[in-house]
């Protein structure tokens, strides 16, 4: 057990935890921050992306001791209220189905529009290939990310 | 020993009529609200009540899965309800589970629409299971709208509409058919009054309610039809939307569970002490499933389940995938079968054929792997039980939950939430029961979430399904006779259900029962008894028996040099809506039009819970593997209520047969299943998904099923695809083995 100050969406967390205790862990079950999935377990999903110093990592397989100082970021604090240009974007495209890994999918497409931004379509493929979604809304996913992007829905 | 057996699909359609005219809608009086839980407000609450004789037919409706949902047979039952509140806002109670599938927005749409209330206006309340209150609550089978619900549920909705403007009349001393409504309000043209739905429902409460309330014919719909905003999104990318695993109760522990790698194995004999060492972990307990590790959070619970040391009681099954392979080609050979259809002379068709096609296809046990794996949160206090949990199946969670602790059903609630997708895997209720025996065993409210790799290990799978088919074309090149023998489990072998010499309704399903017309047709079944355990995965039977049906159709088309699309329309005559949306298909897929060098197109279709659906894929060939470039999907399922959803289940739906088809394979080494995550068992990835056109048809008729049936065509468009693309024909899924 070793005490950890984490940055988590704009505030100080002091929490108790084994230091190879993966951040999504430490977010859900000590922190309450249930918005975070797991999905795997082992970064084969993407359920569980969070951003940590504005890159998107999957907090399944980074350990709380990992996280040092750096800000990080769960879809709970990604906007107060849902007006993220993403989170509005997927409203507009009515992503989600059953939207289990849609905060992952979020997570990703927000870090990915904040270094890029106006994707191409192969700059989505490679950014969101690594989230897995069952309910296949991959089509969806890529329009919204257009969208937010400012541009029109591109051909696939 | 041939007989008649009946080939009816799961979940049949019904007499709409005979619903119609039996369904009655019922006032509650005052005292019964608060039982519903809908005393705030006051006002008008309507239920609906579908007949004894009719509940029993739509208990059984869902054929194998019946006594699963186990609704009281005695008693007639309400199910659902309609509350228009002195405040002016509707709350209509959903009974069925939202999984992505959108019953939370569709199915108050049909209330609404009948009641023509301010969409804006309407609540909806997740209902908690109650086979009294709400009859069946089951979600399977692309059932929720199209089975009673299209009826209840704007029954309910005109019943209280006519009350309210019959309130309004009255009120104003005006015939009540002077006056209109509209958007939660009554008017009456001749006066200029007008009133709110609100300051109505007390009065229309004290009304006798309709015999028989008139409802709208479909051109005069103004929210069906239309796609408002659906009501799961905003808290599902807000990540405020919970599912089971995000339920908190106070002073809950988490757990996770062991089950013996082996089926059938049991636990012999087990060390604790590595586990109790990881730090957080409270407790180890035997539990009928395996081991349960109970700790302060799932970190120590997964870890404490690594750690754990157990000898398994060896329950005598260690076969092997190819071992289970050979078994089924053994049925495939044997003389005696149980005989699904037989119709006209099929061994004197195939022998007169002018061209003849045959061959052995399989299908692979899959797994389910919804994203959410199995999770319930279970508290068992002062003689009750409180279960949260993501289930398809409310009742059957509640029966597990009195059955584990010795309570009558009527002291266990059990809370619905969202539903990390469903697939068919949470129907079933296993993992329910194991959160259920360790809440009990540690006296604490306990939060038991499985590992993927349990999740993957340990699922109902898809049956594995070997098939010989044999078929014949006419000197008009017309399919002539078709022979198909299929053996495999049945879909709830560890229950002991299906036997040798009888007809399993899924196993043949899509094949027995095509939507094509063949004079001489015979399909038989083996059963096979291997003891891995067999569920409903998504459009179930079809999902694997259209893949081998329609490729084998293929197969006929090309042995008579004949186009598979003018093939097939040569074989539809009977099913008109089928043929016109292959034509269709054909149509906006460009067939027969010219590609670009190294691409090829492939056909299917189907006829599935009550969904006609025909689809074209392109496909490429990218080292020697299949990349699916566009899938055009035509669908006829009646009316639509909301079009945007129609097509998110449509485009979602292709995805997943395509998934299926390529990669998903569940295999067995000496009793065990071997892929435990993504990396063994892959889904398709955003790289991968083609895009999917989707064209719905315009239809009158009533609605069909949506959620499953777009799924079985994927498969063989792409095989067929990929045979037009490289002239070999794929006989057995997946297409890309992992390693």
């Amino acid at each position: 057990m070793a005490r950890f100050t984490l940055r988590v969406n704009g505030s100080s967390h002091q929490v108790d935890a084994p230091p190879d205790m993966p951040l999504l862990w430490v977010l859900r079950d000590l922190l309450g921050l249930t918005g975070t999935k797991y999905g795997c377990g082992v970064s084969q999903c993407g359920a569980c992306t969070v951003h940590m110093g504005g890159n998107a990592v999957r907090s399944c397989v980074t350990p709380v001791s990992a996280v040092g100082r750096a800000e990080v970021v769960t879809i709970e604090g990604l906007s107060a209220d849902g007006s993220h240009s993403v989170q509005k974007a997927w409203v507009e495209e009515e992503v989600p189905q059953c939207g289990y890994c849609q905060p992952g999918q979020i997570m990703s497409a927000a870090a990915l529009l904040a270094r890029t931004s106006s994707p191409t379509d192969d700059d989505i493929d490679q950014a969101m290939s690594g989230n897995l979604c069952r309910c296949g809304t991959y089509d969806r996913i890529r329009k919204a990310i257009h969208r937010a992007a400012g541009g029109a829905a591109r051909e696939g | 020993m041939e007989r008649e057996p009946e080939v009816r699909p799961l979940v049949p359609d019904i007499d709409r009529q005979v619903v119609a005219d039996a369904t009655r809608v019922f006032k509650l009086e005052r005292r019964d609200f608060v039982k519903l839980g809908a005393m705030a407000g006051g006002g008008l609450v309507l239920g609906v009540a579908f007949p004894r004789g009719l509940r029993a037919w739509e208990r059984g409706a869902d054929g194998d899965g019946a006594g699963r949902d186990g609704a009281d047979a005695d008693a007639p039952a309400l199910n659902a309800f309609v509350q228009v509140a002195t405040d002016g806002g509707v709350t209509i109670w959903m009974a069925r589970a939202e999984m992505g599938q959108g019953v939370l927005t569709a199915l108050p749409m049909l209330v609404a629409e009948e009641l023509d209330a301010d969409w804006d206006s309407v609540r909806i309340q997740q209902a908690g299971a109650d086979p009294h209150k709400y009859g069946r609550q089951t979600t399977v089978g692309s059932s929720s709208v199209r089975n009673g619900a299209w009826l209840h549920l704007r029954k309910a909705g005109a019943a209280a509409r006519a009350m309210l403007v019959a309130a309004a009349a009255k009120r104003w001393g005006v015939p009540a058919g002077e006056c209109a409504a509209s958007k939660g309000r009554v008017t009456h043209a001749g006066s200029g009054r007008s009133a709110g739905y609100g300051e109505l429902a007390e009065e229309a409460a004290r009304l006798a309610v309709p015999a028989d309330p008139k409802l709208k014919s479909p051109s005069a719909f103004t929210l069906i039809g239309t796609s408002p905003a659906r009501r799961d999104t905003p808290a599902k990318v807000r990540g405020t939307a919970d599912y089971g695993a995000d339920v908190r109760v106070e002073g809950m522990l988490q757990a996770t569970v062991v089950h013996p790698p082996r089926f059938g194995d049991s636990v012999g004999s087990f060390d604790a002490s590595k586990a109790m060492a990881v730090p957080g972990v409270r407790k180890v307990v035997p539990i009928s499933a395996g081991l349960a590790v109970v700790a302060d959070h799932t970190w120590a619970a997964f870890r404490g389940a690594e750690a754990l040391r157990v000898t398994w009681k060896d329950g005598g099954f260690g076969k092997d995938s190819k071992a289970i392979a050979a078994e089924l080609d053994g049925l495939l050979e044997g003389p005696e079968a149980a005989v699904a259809r037989n119709d006209g002379d099929v061994a004197g068709a195939l022998s007169s054929g002018a061209h003849r096609a045959g061959g052995r296809y399989v299908t692979p046990y899959l797994a389910h792997a919804t994203m959410e794996p199995m999770v319930t949160t279970a508290r068992v206090e002062k003689g009750r039980c409180e279960v949260w949990a993501s289930t398809q199946n409310p009742q059957g969670a509640q029966r597990v939950a009195a059955d584990v602790t010795g309570l009558d059903v009527s002291n266990v609630d059990v809370h619905v939430t969202f539903v990390g997708c469903g697939w068919g895997r949470r129907g079933s209720v296993d993992y329910v029961r194991d959160a259920v025996e360790t809440a009990k065993a540690v006296g604490a409210p306990v939060q038991l979430v499985w590992t993927r790799e349990e999740d993957m290990r340990h699922d109902e799978y898809r049956p594995i399904s070997h098939y010989r088919m044999q078929g014949a074309v006419d000197a008009k090149g017309r399919l002539s006779a078709l022979d198909a023998r299929v053996a495999a489990p049945p879909i709830g072998v560890q229950d002991g259900r299906g036997r040798a010499g009888e007809v399993n309704r899924s196993a043949v399903d899509g094949i027995a029962n095509s939507a094509y017309s063949i004079p001489n047709l015979r399909v038989d079944y083996r059963y096979s008894g291997i003891p891995v355990p067999t569920g409903y995965w998504r459009s179930v039977g079809p999902s694997q028996n259209t893949w081998v049906m329609e490729s084998f159709v293929d197969e006929l088309a090309h042995a008579a040099g004949r186009d598979p699309v003018e093939f097939r329309l040569a074989l539809l005559d009977g099913e008109p809506r089928v043929k016109r949306v292959l034509e269709m298909a054909a149509e906006r897929a460009g067939w027969g039009k010219p590609l670009p060098a190294g691409r090829a197109r492939g056909v299917a279709l189907v006829r599935d819970k009550g969904g006609r659906v025909a689809e074209i894929a392109e496909v490429s060939s990218e080292n020697g593997q299949p990349r699916v470039h566009r899938v055009t999907v035509v669908a006829d399922c009646g009316i639509v209520v909301h079009p945007n959803i129609v097509e998110s289940q449509y485009a979602g739906s292709v995805i997943a047969g395509l998934a299926a088809a390529l990669y998903g394979n569940i295999t067995l080494r000496e009793g065990s299943v071997v892929q435990g995550n993504f990396g063994g068992y892959p889904l398709l990835r955003m790289d991968e998904a083609p895009a999917v056109d989707v064209h719905i048809v315009d239809s009158r008729e009533d609605p069909g099923g949506v959620g499953e049936p777009a799924l079985p065509p994927a498969a063989p468009a792409l095989t067929n695809a990929w045979f037009a693309l490289t002239g070999t024909r794929v006989r057995e899924l997946p297409m890309v083995p992992q390693a």
